[in-house]
């Protein structure tokens, strides 16, 4: 089967590139992207490094979807500052690089007198932490916004600004942006070990090595085993925690207009009833320790359960299909915390345990991580005008590829994906490899009909392309 | 061009054999301008993947394979003078009959006397049934088998294994043979094999394994199917290499464009809400063919449209009974009964229309089927019956009965 050889596989032992950068970044989910970008707007020569053949392939792949506002973040934590910094800067760049941001506002929602006597402290909570415009509903009120749940709901906290947002065509951009801006990225290259003398780093990957004055550690849920691998030792250790959702046909949507969030207990923040910037209404996620890092399968068991919870809060649910189903893992480590922490002797920092709020905070943790870098002696010129490539339009809302001429034909007939997207797809520095990479990048293949009815054109399309071919040809007898 | 200035008077979305169907009769009842829009860049449904018979009998008076099938129907409507547009995607419906569309040329909208929604069935997919395991490349339907190796001489794997047996896992286990595909084994949840089969698949069967009463309780893999386990209905549990899962059958209507519209659409047969002629709750709009329910084969589906196509017409004439009138709703007083189609009836007389409620349990059923009006039986019928076997009852004979605003049907 076809096995194409991406840019980073040349001979080991060799010099992957002839540059010295100032900064390699270590893993392309939504922290990494977002570090590069930053490093790259402050001036810096940037390499990114990803072991799969598509970014977003970790911990980025599946997740929720929502921009949070920090509202029940822990008090003075590193977390609440990164989360409303990322919101922030979201909401800055937001139109120049055409990224989605739904508004939808979200409810915790009470749903026995002992979740309505947490009410208060959530509410107060969220002014604490800057949030000032979460206030309570009663049930009437609950009622008049979100009709369809069930009559069970006692009252909740609004919190307006909590957003949803595309949780891939974000990272995208921001590691588009920073490829652009001159930072270079090797796919497919895994780094296992590396040597600092003092001044420089080597880091090895089977494909070669990569030398850097600087590196950051944004290897999510491979984080501890990377200082482990490098350094020696690590300050933390991962543990996974696996979330699986339903995601509901699309008729589904508008059952609910906003986030709605259980009272959350010490653990998670529960299972959530959300729509997504795609038009479906999702269920999820459960919250299951567990000690492999790549196991994401889901089990029809947790799905029936979190199926009748959706059907519990929301009746109207038990009428509609299932559209797919998912799981997640979340880079948790055994405090809640996130980890970050600089190597001042190594010109090492180590960005873990983003557990459960990378999406939002991801464009607060690069200036955070910025920042720590600074003390390491460093000194950029800020672009003065960076170039803003444009996100993928894959939002219900947003102007589709499928509604301007020239598309060539739709491909995904449930998703409106149509061949012109597929084709953009295909090129470029972060090209898709892999089916989940495309489906990713344009959302071919995640309908309703998983495929029924496109599967033969995509497997056609991605001929060559992809790492693990979809089919092979054959002669006919 | 579709948008030629002159009026559509019937837009059928669909191009498979009801929709054509349902174009040609229309076109032979004198209705002007009939377009039959398709989202495909080819006409002809689901048969232009099926290459394998038996098509045709009922139509065309002979045995055809899925392809030459489907282009005999395009053909003949063409000469009927029916316009077929393809590579156009019906984006969504609206009240009056107003159609958004979207072609390479970009999007614009139609708004033709009458529609007609006849846009099939698909196979319910590995996401919808919950299937535990991992989310791996390799688990496909039967209707994206047959694309990839009919129309794209493409194979997504070389030792699967079948779940199902309804009629359609045996065009699985045809479409397979025909580009060196070995399944292993063809697996069933129930005591026996869902579908008659024909005596010419035995052959086939060999080195096939048939595991019944068993059931597919999870997939493993990397990037790719590796191996599935079953279990059988003691609880044992079997682990078998394989490289890939054709998941067959449990058909569902492609109804996407109704649920997400303002079309009244029925849980139990998830297609529209019909009444006796196909008319949905937008009596502008009209259902034929697979998209009423799961599922039926070509040549009915065909002969469905044909019918429809001749309704249309006739609604155009100002013919049929008013929408408005207070009609017979059918429920379901039984879990046992699937569904049933139509799900209302307007009870007047020689105005024409579907002969029979179509109906179908979700297990086998031995006893007998009855409808009440208020309590009172007013017809019953033996039933001795499994999954997938077609139930009718005589319309007429209901209608006839009808002193209230519901019939329930239970089976004791
Ligand atoms: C169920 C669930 C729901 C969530 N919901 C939300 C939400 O609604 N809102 C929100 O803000 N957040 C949410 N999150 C959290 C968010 O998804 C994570 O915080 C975020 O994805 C973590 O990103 P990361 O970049 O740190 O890790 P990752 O995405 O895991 O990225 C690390 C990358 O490093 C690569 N890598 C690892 N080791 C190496 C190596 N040695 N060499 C090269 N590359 C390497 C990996 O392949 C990977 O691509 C959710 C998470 C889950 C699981
Ligand atoms: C995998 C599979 C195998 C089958 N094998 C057999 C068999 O061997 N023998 C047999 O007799 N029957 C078989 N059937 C049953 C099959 O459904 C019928 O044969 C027949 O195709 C039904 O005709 P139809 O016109 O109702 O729908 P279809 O043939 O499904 O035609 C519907 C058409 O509508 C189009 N469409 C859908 N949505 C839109 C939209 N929004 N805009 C524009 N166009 C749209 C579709 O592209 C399609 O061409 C099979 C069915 C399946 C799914």
């Amino acid at each position: 089967m076809p096995n194409p050889q991406p840019k980073s596989s040349r001979q080991s032992k060799n010099m992957l590139s002839d540059d010295l950068f100032d900064v390699v970044v270590i893993g392309a989910g939504v922290v990494g992207c977002a570090v590069a970008r930053r490093f790259v707007l402050e001036g810096a020569k940037v390499a990114i490094v990803e072991k799969a053949s598509d970014i977003l392939d970790g911990a980025s792949k599946a997740n929720s979807a929502i921009l949070h506002t920090g509202f029940d973040a822990p008090q003075g934590s590193l977390e609440l500052e990164c989360i409303r910094q990322g919101f922030r800067e979201y909401e800055d760049i937001r139109s120049e690089l055409g990224l989605v941001q739904q508004k939808s506002g979200a409810f915790v929602v009470a749903w026995t007198p002992e979740q309505m006597d947490a009410l208060a402290g959530i509410e107060a909570q969220a002014h604490e932490n800057g949030i000032v415009d979460a206030h309570f509903v009663d049930a009437k009120s609950l009622k008049a916004a979100e009709p369809n749940l069930s009559a069970n709901a006692m009252g909740a906290v609004n919190v307006p600004q909590e957003s949803i947002i595309d949780p891939w065509s974000a990272p995208y951009v921001y590691l588009h942006q920073a490829l652009e801006n001159g930072a270079e990225v090797f796919l497919s290259c895994h780094i296992t070990g590396g040597d600092f003398d003092g001044h420089v780093w080597d880091l090895w990957s089977g494909n070669g090595t990569l030398r850097s004055r600087a590196v950051i550690n944004c290897a999510g849920l491979y984080g501890d085993i990377l200082d482990r691998d490098v350094l020696g030792q690590a300050q933390f250790q991962i543990i996974p925690r696996k979330g699986q959702f339903v995601v509901f046909d699309k008729a589904a949507c508008g059952l609910v207009s906003s986030v709605i969030l259980p009272v959350p207990t010490e653990k998670t923040k529960g299972v959530v009833l959300f729509g997504t910037v795609f038009g479906n209404l999702v269920v999820g996620p459960t919250a299951e320790d567990q000690q492999s890092r790549t196991d994401a399968t889901t089990d029809e068991v947790s799905l029936n359960a979190l199926i009748a919870e959706g059907v519990d809060k929301l009746p109207a649910l038990a009428q509609m299909p299932v559209t797919a189903v998912y799981a997640g893992l979340r880079p948790a480590t055994e405090r809640k915390e996130y980890r970050i922490e600089a190597a001042q002797d190594k010109n090492w920092i180590t960005v873990g345990g983003i557990r459960s709020t990378g999406l939002s905070a991801a464009l607060g943790i690069a200036r955070h991580v910025f920042g720590l870098y600074e003390k390491f002696g460093a000194e950029h010129q800020p672009i003065a005008k960076p170039v803003t490539p444009q996100a993928n339009v894959l939002a219900q809302t947003g102007a589709r590829d499928w509604q301007r001429g020239g598309h060539g034909e739709i491909v995904c007939h449930c998703e409106l994906v149509t061949r012109r997207e597929i084709e953009a797809a295909l090129v470029g520095p972060l090209a898709a490899r892999s089916l989940g990479g495309l489906k990713r990048q344009t959302r071919a293949m995640m309908g309703r009909c998983q495929g029924f009815y496109c599967a033969a054109q995509v497997a056609e399309l991605t001929d060559g392309k992809f790492a693990q071919a979809m089919s092979e040809r054959f002669a006919h007898d | 061009m579709i948008d030629n200035g002159i009026p559509i008077d019937v837009a059928v979305i669909g191009a498979g054999p009801s929709g054509l169907a349902a174009a040609i009769a229309l076109k032979q009842a004198g209705v002007g301008r009939v377009a039959v829009l398709e989202r495909e860049p080819q006409a002809g449904g689901i048969p232009r993947h099926c290459n394998h018979p038996p098509y045709g009998l009922r139509e065309f008076g002979r045995i055809l394979k899925g392809p030459e099938y489907a282009a005999r129907l395009v053909a003949s409507a063409r000469n009927a003078g029916v316009e077929i547009h393809v590579s156009i995607t019906v984006t969504s419906i609206h009240g009056d009959g107003l159609l958004r569309l979207s072609t390479p040329e970009g999007v614009f909208e139609i708004t033709p006397r009458r529609v007609i929604y006849a846009t099939g069935v698909r196979e319910t997919p590995r996401s919808a049934r919950l299937i535990s395991g991992a989310r791996v490349q390799g688990v496909v339907n039967t209707g994206a088998l047959q694309s990839m190796i009919y129309l794209k001489h493409r194979r997504p794997f070389r030792r699967p294994v079948i779940i199902g047996t309804e009629l359609v896992a045996f065009s699985a286990l045809m479409t397979c043979q025909s580009a060196g595909v070995r399944p292993i084994a063809m697996i069933e949840a129930d005591a026996i094999a869902t579908a008659r089969w024909p005596s010419a698949i035995y052959p086939r069967m060999r080195g096939v394994e048939l595991l019944t009463n068993t059931r597919l309780v999870e997939i493993e893999g990397d990037t790719v199917v590796q191996a599935v386990t079953v279990a059988n209905t003691d609880g044992q549990t079997r682990r078998i290499e394989c490289d890939g899962v054709i998941l067959t059958g449990s058909f569902t209507p492609e109804v996407a464009l109704a649920r997400c519209g303002h079309l009244d659409v029925d849980p139990a047969t998830g297609g529209p809400v019909v009444d006796q002629w196909g008319r949905c709750s937008d009596p502008a709009y009209f259902a034929t063919g697979n998209v009423l329910r799961p599922v039926e084969t070509a040549g009915r589906s065909w002969a469905e449209g044909r019918q429809t196509g001749a309704w249309v017409a006739q609604d155009l004439a100002g013919k049929l009974p008013s929408h408005d009138a207070k009609p017979l709703r059918i429920l379901l007083g039984d879990a046992r009964i699937k569904y049933a189609m139509p799900q209302v009836i307007y009870p007047s007389k020689g105005a024409g229309g579907m002969s029979e409620i179509q109906m179908r349990v979700r297990e086998r059923v031995s006893g007998t089927l009855i409808a009440r009006m208020q309590g009172r039986p007013v017809w019953q019928r033996r039933l001795n019956t499994r999954p997938e076997r077609r139930i009718a009852v005589p319309i007429g004979e209901i209608i006839s009965q009808a002193a209230a605003d519901c019939v329930e049907f239970t089976i004791e």
